[in-house]
């Protein structure tokens, strides 16, 4: 039996400003347990919100650069429940006037087909503070700094259909934010977190399935485990003869299963209704177009200029704009070393390979941009053969010395000198003659096996391409 | 729309409140009428009138990004009944 599945996934990204959303309490990560919690963050009476300049400004940044629709008029609410960390027993959240409404997400898919995905709103809300349940002779250990933090809850249409599509989405968003410089974005820290609401049904059908909402998920990998394995639930459960129930469910990654947190039915009515202490956020299309005037060159756009300008092709431009700071790097390489292949193939390669070997970020990366060009140079100049340069990239890692320095000390410069050359490939001929006549006889693969015999000879610092000419000149 | 005791119960258990079963009786009429109130107000036609989140025609003053308020753990967790560690005590929460 064919299935089809269905997927929407409710983002929370954590808004990088100073204070709080609604008071002026620091919101620095790792401090000492509610030495940022105020007496507003903790709910004394009399306390009143006033609203952060900047977490509205995050979200408009957010929605301009989705192309959304902004609320030029954007409502509060409460949102009712009671648990210890919300100490108000209201989430102050955007029910039906968000500050951004209808956009969207094209995401670039394995194969390399493209797909837009829609996002149906993001609003603006709270964060609540954290519970420990542990070492408390059974009480709870409650820390309101993170209580009033700004969220961005992103919120997408449901129609991504595996989890492959779940993984790209979040992925562009993850870059996008970080692009916007409105969230670290970090999953593992809990600054960007997944909700996944999944469904399934039979191919064709066109009504959604009963939908489970797996919560909380901190990395991609898991997200897309996740997915995997609550679509084979459902589908074992329902070919079994069951039904799916709303529910909420957690993933446990040790034993890849999702299990059952609470079922909605019994849920919490959250008793919606406007938040009487705030006022309608009214703002206008010069705000909307000052805010787009800032927007940075976003990852699409420099993905275009990248193939276009430096002739990259669409993967490798791809890799190059996954992060800001690495395509910053690139930029500086392939303008420095004026060559954009080589700068993408030092930077995507070599480079990555290295920070991802390490858990490097490129911010961390122990060789600058102005070194890798210099390095660049010294092949194109033909200083150096490519062969060699790896050599030299590799000494840049321990040593703080220059890209010139290096090839100086440990006499790596590429034999150029055609006497030189001449001698090596004198006594290579000498030393085969087998391969000097299946060369003679036609069998012109064989060059390949005498100018890897030259390289060996000169240590890898023969020019390559004058060893090859001159071999052959040499048989003729 | 008249409200059962059970309805008045699960409302209750909401909005984190004990009604005892003397009360429960007081409570579901008064519910009632508040619920045929509403009921009256949702007669009137009010397809032309825009919806308001707000009574008073003023928008929402912003506050500019600065931390503004310092740490006053020390005083604030006197007028908790139990902290420990900077942590406020509360008993135990699970899901």
């Amino acid at each position: 039996m064919e299935w089809e599945t269905v997927i929407g996934l409710e983002v929370h990204v954590s808004l990088s400003t100073k204070s709080k959303l609604f008071s002026g309490s620091s919101t620095q990560f790792g401090a000492e347990p509610n030495t940022q919690a105020s007496i507003f963050d903790i709910a004394l009476p009399g306390t009143l919100p006033v609203l952060n300049e900047e977490a509205l400004r995050m979200a408009v940044r957010f929605g301009v650069a989705i192309g959304a629709e902004i609320g030029k008029r954007s409502v509060f609410d409460r949102k009712n429940y009671f648990y210890p960390d919300l100490p108000k027993g209201y989430q102050v959240t955007q029910l039906d006037y968000p500050t951004v409404g209808k956009g969207s997400l094209t995401v670039t898919l394995d194969d390399g087909s493209e797909k837009t995905i829609g996002v149906t709103r993001a609003h603006i809300e709270e964060n609540a503070g954290k519970s420990l349940h542990e070492e408390f002779n059974g009480m709870s250990g409650i820390d309101l700094n993170r209580a009033g933090e700004p969220l961005l809850e992103i919120v997408s249409e449901p129609e991504i259909t595996s989890a492959e599509e779940a993984v790209a989405y979040l992925k562009k968003l993850h870059t996008i934010i970080r692009y916007l410089d409105i969230s670290d974005a970090i999953m593992a820290q809990g600054s960007m977190r997944c909700d996944v609401n999944v469904s399934i049904r039979r191919k064709g059908k066109t009504e959604l399935g009963t939908r489970t909402e797996i919560k909380n998920i901190n990395s991609f990998r898991f997200v897309e485990k996740a997915i995997h394995s609550e679509v084979r639930r459902q589908q074992e459960l329902i070919e079994d003869g069951g039904q799916v129930i709303q529910e909420t469910r957690r993933y446990n990654a040790d034993r890849d299963e999702t299990t059952s947190m609470r079922s909605k039915e019994v849920a919490n009515d959250y008793r919606y209704f406007p938040e009487p202490d705030l006022l309608p956020v009214v703002i206008d299309d010069e705000y909307i177009a000052a805010v787009k005037a800032q927007l940075p060159e976003l990852p699409d756009a420099k993905k275009a200029r990248f193939t276009a300008e430096y002739a990259l092709s669409e993967y490798d431009a791809g890799v190059l704009v996954s992060s800001r700071e690495m395509a910053e790097y690139f930029e500086i390489v392939a303008r420095q070393s004026g060559d954009a292949k080589l700068a993408a193939n030092w930077v995507s390669q070599d480079l990555l390979g290295l920070l991802n070997k390490n858990n490097w970020d490129i911010t961390e990366s122990p060789i600058e941009a102005e070194q890798l060009a210099n390095l660049i140079l010294r092949i194109k100049d033909n200083t150096i053969s490519g062969k060699i340069a790896k050599t030299v990239f590799e000494t840049m890692l321990e040593e703080k010395s220059s890209v010139d320095e290096i090839i100086e000390a440990k006499g790596l410069k590429q034999v150029t000198d055609s006497g030189e050359i001449e001698k090596l490939v004198d006594e290579v001929i000498a030393n085969n003659p087998d391969q000097v006549q299946q060369f003679k006889e036609g069998k012109q693969q064989v060059i390949g096996f005498l100018v890897g015999q030259c390289m060996q000879l000169s240590k890898g610092k023969a020019n390559p391409a004058q060893v090859n000419e001159l071999l052959r000149e040499k048989m003729q | 729309m008249a409200l059962d005791k059970s309805e008045v119960e699960k409302i209750a258990h909401l909005a984190r409140l004990h009604v005892s079963d003397s009360e429960a009786e007081e409570v579901t009429t008064r519910i009632t009428d508040i619920l045929a109130l509403i009921d009256q107000m949702q007669s009137v036609d009010t397809d032309s009138v825009e919806p308001l989140a707000h009574p008073l025609d003023v928008v929402q003053r912003l506050r500019v990004d600065q931390v503004t308020e310092e740490n006053q753990r020390d005083q604030l967790q006197k007028l908790a009944p139990n902290s420990q560690d900077g942590l406020y005590l509360v008993p135990q929460v699970m899901e």
